[in-house]
């Protein structure tokens, strides 16, 4: 594997003297089955160890993996027919969000996310995953499109936050993402949406209102970046790690808190691990989602909805 | 040059200096505007008896700049007699979801600072006689953060708008979500903004006011989100930071970036409104959407 993470170092050593082994038995004749099999247990446990036991702060890392399967990647592995569409109508098309009609299992969808790139040429025309307010509004109306030929729509999320920019606030950052908001609430068609990377703040928010929320195990979703929390609370832009830790931003913390409905299982050591398997995991919980979803009418999709989101909060009452 | 020489003049009153002040007696009112008996503007330096400025709603007379309001200041400058006929919800406190480190101290500093349980006020009064729902935020209040009391107060004076069918108004004061409250708190966008999608659908007028300062998270939802948007002059409006920005385009902003003036210029915002104005536009714009019923 081209990109390993720190924590993963030991687990990669191991790996590497297996195949050694392995290939000195081929080569040179000399038999290391019983070392091999000793040391493929070994294996075994210390993956467990490090990834039954991820701390938030691995998770960041993990959700932020260069290859990280994108949204791209899903839409082939989950959908057929994928049929991509282009632009707000407004400004321009944005690459760092993409969206279009396809199939789940044979019924019509819409399908939106945002899309980083695989190498430094394609993050930079997809701005590294990071919209302008076109993007959200491309975005909006291919939601309005699904709306419209009463098609069920399905995101994906992942991106550091929306873009900021010049250029961006200019054309209204602000109102693109806050129409979405409220556009969304207003969907008369079973919305589902999947954090399968970073939930960067309002830029995740942006295709995120939907009537159930999935989060991959090793995707965070959080109001900052732990780094921006960092900077801003202790001015060390360095204690990202304590910030990860003490935000609650990762999948299973964020199931404690009520704030997702369901958290999608990861293949060892990650989604870029096993993207086939990692792509069938989520097509069935999709495919549940739905399932409960189809048979409500608009008005019961709308309200479902809104109180989901209406339900979230905590308070006291002085006494 | 009569002019020059008052000016010249006022310097040599004697008056306290801040600073002084400041350590007798640790009063943490408004920054701005310290109760003082003379004040100096932090625009222009111009000085003005600090009576002259309440009454001038806490506008500069000589450069127009305009301080900060605190929510109970805000309401009484817009409202009939000064105040709620029925205030909302001002019994909802703040927890601390997360148990984050520091928090409840915070509030409870902010608490006896500003004599207020949060960040927003919410209630019903008249304008000019005709009823309205209001919600005025507080930006010396956890700099006007969105946790989930401002996020559940707001949305319960839309609610209320929606179900009592009256204009809802919202005055806008804040750095956007609060982080201490972490993903509670940017759901708090989602809900807001639910809920004024019901408000939309019920044909029922919400006019957001931006006041300075109005970004991140909370420009990001409700208070862009006005059939009519308008915001008090220099006012800063904006999703991200300057800073922010300047470190990822690395060039230097324009001065009037992410101000109420290059918001209008760029097409965000139907108007500008001088605070002095401020009642009697948002009383000729309700009025102007109640039914009409003339020949």
């Amino acid at each position: 594997m081209a990109t390993d993470l720190s924590f993963e170092k030991p687990l990669v050593e191991l790996q590497d003297k297996i195949k050694e082994l392995r290939k000195f038995t081929e080569e040179k004749g000399i038999d290391f089955t019983d070392e091999v099999i000793r040391l493929e247990a070994k294996a075994k446990n210390l993956a467990e160890q490090i990834y039954g036991n991820l701390t938030p702060w691995q998770r960041v890392q993990i959700s932020r993996h260069p290859e990280r399967p994108t949204t791209l990647d899903y839409i082939g592995h989950i959908f057929t027919d994928f049929v991509e569409m282009h632009g707000d109508r407004l400004y321009g098309d944005d690459l760092s969000i993409v969206g279009g009609i396809a199939r789940l299992e044979g019924r019509p969808v819409t399908v939106i996310g945002h899309q980083k790139g695989k190498d430094t040429k394609e993050n930079i025309s997809r701005n590294f995953g990071m919209a302008h307010p076109e993007g959200y509004r491309k975005a909006l109306r291919l939601m309005k499109q699904a709306d419209k030929f009463n098609r069920p729509i399905i995101t994906f999320i992942n991106t550091q936050g929306a873009y900021p920019g010049k250029a961006a606030e200019e054309r209204g950052q602000s109102e693109a993402i806050a129409r979405n908001l409220l556009e969304m609430a207003n969907l008369s068609v079973p919305v589902i949406c999947v954090v399968m990377g970073e939930g960067g703040s309002g830029g995740a928010l942006a295709i995120s209102v939907g009537n159930y929320i999935y989060m991959l195990e090793n995707s965070i979703y959080s109001v900052i970046s732990p780094e921006g929390a960092a900077a801003l609370l202790w001015k060390d832009s360095t204690l990202a790690m304590r910030a990860a830790e003490s935000m609650k931003i990762t999948a299973p913390d964020l199931l404690d808190l009520g704030i997702i409905d369901e958290m999608i299982p990861e293949p060892f050591g990650g989604a870029h691990r096993d993207v086939v398997k990692q792509s069938q995991s989520i097509k069935e919980s999709l495919l549940r989602g739905l399932e409960e979803l189809l048979p409500m009418s608009p008005e019961e999709l709308k309200t479902q909805r809104y109180n989901k989101f209406k339900q979230i909060g905590t308070f006291k009452a002085l006494s | 040059m009569l002019k020059d020489l008052f000016g010249k003049k006022r310097k040599f009153a004697t008056v306290p200096t801040d600073s002084s002040r400041m350590q007798q007696v640790p009063v943490i009112e408004q920054k701005e505007v310290p109760e003082g008996l003379m004040h100096k503007c932090s625009h222009c330096g111009s000085i003005h008896y600090s009576k002259d400025l309440e009454k001038n709603l806490k506008v500069c007379k000589s450069c127009q700049h305009h301080f900060i309001l605190s929510s109970t200041e805000r309401v009484q400058s817009l409202l009939d007699n000064g105040w709620f006929i029925e205030e909302f919800d001002a019994d909802l406190l703040s927890n601390n979801p997360l148990q984050f480190p520091g928090y409840e101290e915070k509030l409870e500093q902010d608490k006896e600072k500003t004599n207020l349980n949060e960040a927003v006020i919410t209630g019903q009064g008249l304008l000019k006689g005709q009823p309205v729902i209001l919600g005025v935020m507080d930006s010396r209040f956890r700099m006007g953060s969105m946790g989930s009391v401002v996020g559940e107060k707001i949305t319960r004076a839309i609610e209320r708008a929606k179900e009592r069918k009256l204009p809802f108004i919202l005055f806008s004061a804040s750095g956007g979500a609060r982080m201490q409250e972490g993903m509670i708190s940017l759901m708090q966008m989602a809900k807001t903004s639910a809920a004024l999608a019901q408000l939309s659908n019920e044909r029922v007028l919400f006019i957001s006011v931006m006041t300075n300062p109005t970004t991140g998270g909370v420009s990001a939802s409700f208070a862009s989100l006005g059939d009519i948007n308008i915001a008090e002059p220099g006012a800063l409006i904006g999703f991200a930071g300057r800073r922010i920005i300047e470190q990822t385009i690395r060039q230097e902003l324009p001065k009037d970036f992410q101000t109420a003036e290059f918001l209008l210029k760029n097409g965000q915002l139907d108007m500008v409104v001088h605070r002095k104005e401020m009642r009697d536009k948002l009383a000729q714009l309700v009025a102007m959407h109640t039914v009409w019923e003339g020949a």
